[in-house]
């Protein structure tokens, strides 16, 4: 399963590594406990929580989540234990002897509904005009407790500001209940760091350095913190009301492109399990919206990967065969903004190790507005792009200043999954009982490797697929079964890979005016990585800094979100790496079915570089539309 | 800020680290040591240090906001402290705190116009035999009247 | 300060003591020898939670690391309570002697005082006095020429939180961490500073520590009763004409204490602060003993003419303040309370919310994170229970004019 990082939390919040006791009759390292009179073995140093879950037996909690470290803070998950003067916090607590546990009795009943009271004392605002009505664990509990009215007061004005001046993220703290995973969240498994509780007592809260609006402090917009959390104290800055808006305008031309991830998860916002892909159900409910038209951002992807991967070649050419020392190595994926945001702010003296590449999302937005509009005869200025992603920092990379080569802003809106939940719910569309469709022309269905982009490793398998079989004239079938290349892909948090190139083919047409063979790359072992989540980026960028090996890597994935795209901060909540498992099932399964499975066979892409970018990839034209630059932002906060 | 007083924060930090270490155990005697020199950790010092210990600037922001004595915003030059524990309540704390805040024109809790004074209560100063107790800066003054506080007051630069 | 020294009397902490008697005389010993012969004094922590003081020290002796530490908690911030800084200034000798006997039984190399932020005027004498223990070899390498212990004392400076005296508290704050108290289990006696063994005892604790050392076990159980032995420090302030540091032996009753510091017409004693209890005149004979109305030394006496409810507002907005804030009992819990003594000064209170917050006063009791949750409603509770009539009924002339 997917390694969680522990990172640099207080102890306080830290799970407990219990050593196994000495006493013979613990062994084997287990203990025998009594839970409601019941008597129960377990492993010792498992928690009353997860002893008392494996038994199906329900503890409420609020403050636990299976992917951060323990808190202990919310109390509601307390249980009795025999001989303790006190209740006990279940998540908090490793068994280590032959204890008594009591989970409902009178006091536990009562302290838990005193603790629903006081939290929904200061709980601001009505269920109603909640984004999070029907999907709020606080809700759930005033539900599960039987709460009718409010015992203890309820708080009627507001005492916080909300803040809406990121892009992606928007805080309103008079929802917060202080269960800190937003802390744990930003501070542990991300290792950001934008938020932490301020000050005390009963002016604790969740802020940022000097109270600053989010925009101003080093936020990557991973959005990682509103998928934990528990209530609607987090969400994305929402443009439904502008897209609904711009589908109302007979004038505007609005087409929207989806990506993988969003696919894969959106059925969870309307009561499926995760791991349903409804690709096709989508794609009819949009045009039932009224969008007008409905394209794949696999499209781009796979073009993403003709870009990048010569850009790679180039790279290495330069730096093998010229021995240009300004040729830098390894290359950076560029396709996941909060990870490029965090390069920007922790690591800006590597910025230029990114591919210039624009992420999938950009490169479809400029060429809608420019080949798309040309070939429809279209006004630009009319065409409105949506761009439906499981992420939020996408909202900003759509409103970086760069991202205008189209003339336009090349996406107007990017949305999320939830958010585009929401308006087929507007929509009054039942999404699980639409019938199939297709995407539309020009751009068509695009290629399995694109799909895959979805899943942590995607991008770089997507990548080795079309580099190997450009490489070797080889079938990459003939090295690794189905295409399917398998090492690079898991949850583990960074993965390494070698590929040695022992022999090489002729260099396909649309490349010969860069290379003039490939026998440069003949004996050349390829070293690749792939590493999610910031945290296990900032591991890999350290190892870099250090000389270690991964400065050793040609290419390297970087994903900002665990699990990648999947688990991206716009998809529907909550997350765990159960759930973003079942999500790459999904993905990979939905894959395997499709008949083009590498981007360079995407026949789409073959008539773009044949009709539009007709100097092939990483020429003038394309480094115009569809290449970037980064931004030094480095640490310090103005 | 200037870029000099900048340039020289930045050093005194960097010479503080040396001396008590890159730790994050040493965080707190390092906000001491700038909070008594300046007053308050500006913005500036709380990233210099978050830097050298290598941790997030809000968590430096997020420990200095939990502790009374430590704060990131400038005070006064002095800081009187009046307990408002329940012992000094009981001999006298109100009269004391409504003197000293006519004297000086502020409520609790503000800074004088001249930056010399900021007034804030103390909980328990632990002098409850000697009560009602006020500490200037870092001394501590017992059995107080309000025209002994004030008197106190005027004695300070 | 007021009392000096040499006025100072009591049998056991007050008693005459030499600089390095108790160190000397535990250095003769096995480290055994002094954890039994704690164990036979039954001598009980000092702070006010009462955990046999045996009990920490064989845990943190047992812990098998490299590293252990022994933490004394000067952050002395109770509400009332001013004996460590009676100590710390003027026995400095019993304090850090007892840190020095805990270092070699527990094997320690590093002794840490915890010194609360508003005690900083003394840290320049206590750290004078650290080095004329080091200059006397009480301090640094092969102590007093015991081959291979080593033991040295810093002084760390709080900064102004209740919370910290709370153990696992103090240390996330020595760690450079908010004062937030940790989950337990793990104790700090298995995990604490630094993740290693640590033994946190109270100023008080320490300073007995030396003279049982000394003078044996049997001495100090002769003071006493037989579940609290030795002899207490009383904090007293309030309405008295004699406030000050008392030494007295556990067993004592209030209404003894009450004529000992020349108290007169008294309504109410609060034992142990602001999150002890609040005992009437029917209970003044009651015994100060951990059995009966324990307390960690801090006795507020109130007289007839002291308004209760003022005293309970007081007490709740010191914990609204200094709750740390994680936890929701205590954070939201305290908010409540106090805004239902602020019902009742105003006199818009009902007596079933009253009771409503009386409830969740209990469980705040249960459910709070650390000690100063689980205490903070001590007041309200008690006062409410024995003093009903005097603040339901506060604003309207109490109940039935009998007020």
């Amino acid at each position: 399963m997917e390694e969680i990082n522990k990172g640099r939390a207080p102890v306080s919040q830290k799970p407990h590594v219990i050593e196994k006791p000495k006493h013979p009759e613990y062994i084997g390292g287990s203990v025998k406990i009594q839970i409601n009179e019941k008597d129960i073995v377990i492993p010792t140093g498992t928690t009353i929580l997860e002893a008392c879950r494996e038994n199906n037996i329900h503890i409420p909690t609020l403050c636990h989540h299976p992917d951060l470290c323990v808190a202990g803070v919310c109390r509601l998950c307390v249980v009795e234990v025999e001989g303790m003067r006190t209740l006990q916090a279940s998540c908090a607590f490793p068994i280590t002897a032959p204890i008594k546990i009591h989970t409902s009795t009178a006091m536990v009943r009562k302290a838990r509904k005193h603790i629903i009271d006081l939290l929904l004392s200061e709980h601001y605002g009505e269920c109603y005009s909640c984004f999070r009505n029907n999907n709020c664990e606080l809700q759930s509990l005033a539900k599960e407790y039987g709460v009718d009215h409010y015992n203890y007061g309820h708080i009627t004005k507001p005492r916080f500001e909300i803040d809406n001046s990121s892009y992606s993220v928007v805080r309103d703290m008079d929802k917060c209940v202080l269960c800190k995973r937003c802390v744990r969240t930003c501070i542990d498994l991300q290792e950001v760091g934008v938020l932490e509780a301020i000050d005390r007592g009963d002016l604790t809260h969740i802020g940022t350095f000097f109270e600053k609006p989010l925009a101003d402090v080093i936020c990557i917009n991973c959005g990682q913190c509103i998928n934990r959390c528990p209530t609607g104290a987090l969400r994305a800055n929402d443009p439904r009301d502008e897209i609904w808006a711009a589908i109302d305008d007979p004038t505007k031309h609005v087409v929207i492109q989806t990506a993988p991830s969003p696919r894969a998860a959106i059925g969870e916002e309307f009561g499926l399990e995760p791991g349903n892909s409804l690709t096709g159900e989508l794609n009819t409910a949009l045009r039932r919206i009224g969008f007008d038209k409905v394209f794949d951002t696999n499209f781009t992807a796979d073009l993403t990967i003709m870009e990048e991967g010569t850009e790679l070649l180039l790279r290495l050419y330069k730096a093998l065969v010229k021995g240009d020392k300004t040729a830098i190595v390894p290359q950076f994926t560029s396709c996941s903004p909060g990870w490029v945001k965090y390069l920007e702010h922790f690591y800006s003296e590597y910025v230029d190790n990114l591919s210039t590449a624009k992420s999938p999302q950009q490169m479809f937005g400029a060429i809608i507005k420019t080949f798309y509009a040309q070939e429809e005869k279209i006004d630009p200025k009319d065409i409105v792009t949506v761009a439906v992603m499981p992420c939020s920092a996408k909202k900003f990379e759509c409103n970086r200043p760069e991202m205008t080569d189209s003339g336009f802003k090349d996406v107007d809106y990017g949305l999320t999954t939830r958010e585009l939940a929401q308006m087929i719910k507007e929509a009054g569309i039942h999404l699980p009982e639409m019938p199939k469709s297709d995407f539309d022309d020009p751009f068509g269905n695009a290629s399995g490797a694109g799909l895959i982009f979805g899943a942590t490793g995607g991008v770089m398998e997507a990548a080795l697929r079309t580099v190997i079989e450009l490489i070797t004239g080889n079938k990459v079938e003939s090295i690794f079964e189905n295409a399917n290349i398998l090492p690079i892909r898991g949850f583990e948090g960074v993965r390494y890979v070698e590929l040695p190139i022992t022999e090489v083919g002729s260099v396909p047409e649309i490349l010969k005016h860069f290379f003039p063979d490939w026998n440069w790359l003949k004996g050349v072992t390829l070293k690749v990585a792939v590493a999610h989540g910031t945290a296990n980026a900032k591991k890999v960028m350290e190892d870099i800094k250090a000389g270690g090996k991964f400065s050793e890597c040609h290419f390297i994935e970087f994903m900002g979100c665990p699990g990648g795209c999947l688990g991206g901060g716009g998809q529907p909540i909550p997350t765990s790496a159960e759930i973003r498992a079942k999500r790459a099932e999904a993905i990979y399964k939905e894959e395997a079915e499709l008949p083009i499975r590498k981007s360079h066979e995407n026949p789409h892409v073959t008539y773009i570089y044949e009709n539009f970018l007709n100097e092939g990839p990483c020429s003038h034209k394309s480094h115009e539309l569809l290449h970037t630059h980064y931004v030094k932002r480095g640490k310090y906060i103005a | 800020m200037f870029v000099e007083e900048k340039t020289s924060l930045a050093v005194e930090i960097e010479s503080l680290v040396k001396k008590y270490g890159n730790d994050r155990s040493a965080l707190l005697t390092i906000l001491h040591e700038i909070q008594k020199q300046h007053r308050y950790i500006s913005d500036y010092a709380q990233q210099e240090i978050a830097r050298h210990l290598n941790i997030h600037p809000v968590e430096v922001y997020s420990v200095i906001s939990f502790y009374a004595f430590l704060n990131s915003e400038p005070k006064g030059r002095n800081i009187v402290r009046i307990c408002r524990t329940v012992s000094c309540e009981m001999k006298g704390k109100e009269a004391l705190e409504k003197a000293i805040e006519r004297e000086l024109g502020i409520r609790i809790g503000e800074t004088t116009k001249d930056k010399k004074f900021t007034v804030e209560y103390a909980n328990c100063l632990g002098l409850c035999d000697v009560a009602p107790a006020m500490s200037i800066n870092d001394r501590v003054y017992t059995r107080l009247t309000p025209e002994k506080a004030v008197q106190l007051l005027n004695e300070v630069k | 300060m007021e009392i000096k020294k040499l006025e100072r009397n009591g049998k056991i902490i007050f008693s005459e003591y030499k600089r390095g008697g108790g160190i000397i005389k535990a250095l003769s010993m096995k480290r055994d020898e002094i954890l039994f012969e704690l164990k036979d004094s039954k001598l009980k922590g000092r702070g006010g939670a009462g955990f046999p003081t045996s009990t920490k020290w064989m845990l943190t002796a047992a812990s098998i690391s490299d590293e252990k530490y022994i933490i004394c908690n000067a952050d002395e911030g109770e509400p009332g309570t001013f004996k460590d800084r009676v100590l710390l200034s003027e026995y400095p000798e019993l304090v850090f002697d007892g840190m020095v006997i805990g270092g070699y039984t527990i094997g320690a190399k590093l002794g840490i005082v915890y010194l609360r932020g508003e005690y900083e005027y003394l840290q320049k004498p206590l750290e004078d006095y650290l080095n004329e223990m080091r200059e006397d070899n009480l301090l640094g390498k092969n102590i007093l020429g015991k081959e291979g212990f080593d033991f040295d004392i810093e002084i760390f400076l709080g900064s102004g939180a209740y919370v910290c005296g709370e153990e696992t508290a103090l240390i996330e704050s020595l760690e450079g961490n908010r004062g937030e108290a940790r989950n337990r289990p793990p104790y700090p006696v298995n995990t604490g500073y630094n993740g290693k063994p640590t033994s946190v005892n109270n100023v008080e604790t320490l300073a007995t520590i030396p003279h049982i050392i000394l003078k044996g076990a049997e001495w100090f159980r002769n003071t006493g009763t037989d579940k609290s032995s030795g002899s207490k420090l009383f904090s007293i302030s309030g309405d008295c004409d004699k406030p000050g540091v008392y030494e007295l032996p556990w067993g004592t009753t209030i209404n003894e204490l009450l004529d000992l510091v020349e108290a007169k017409n008294i309504k109410a004693v609060q034992i142990g602060g602001a999150s002890g209890f609040c005992y009437p005149k029917s209970q003044f004979d009651r015994k100060l003993a951990y059995e009966d109305a324990a307390t960690g030394g801090s006795i507020i006496i109130f007289n007839e003419n002291r308004n209760m409810v003022s005293v309970l507002k007081n007490f709740m907005e010191f914990f609204v303040e200094e709750s740390c804030g994680q936890c929701t009992p205590c954070r939201i819990g305290n908010t409540k309370l106090l805004e239902g003594v602020k019902q009742i000064e105003k006199g818009v209170h009902t007596f079933s919310y009253i009771n409503k917050l009386r409830d969740l006063g209990k469980t705040m009791q249960v459910a709070s994170k650390c000690g100063l949750g689980q205490s903070s409603p001590n007041a309200f509770i008690s006062i409410l229970d024995n003093f009903k009539d005097e603040v339901l009924n506060y604003n309207n002339g109490g109940a039935n004019g009998r007020n």
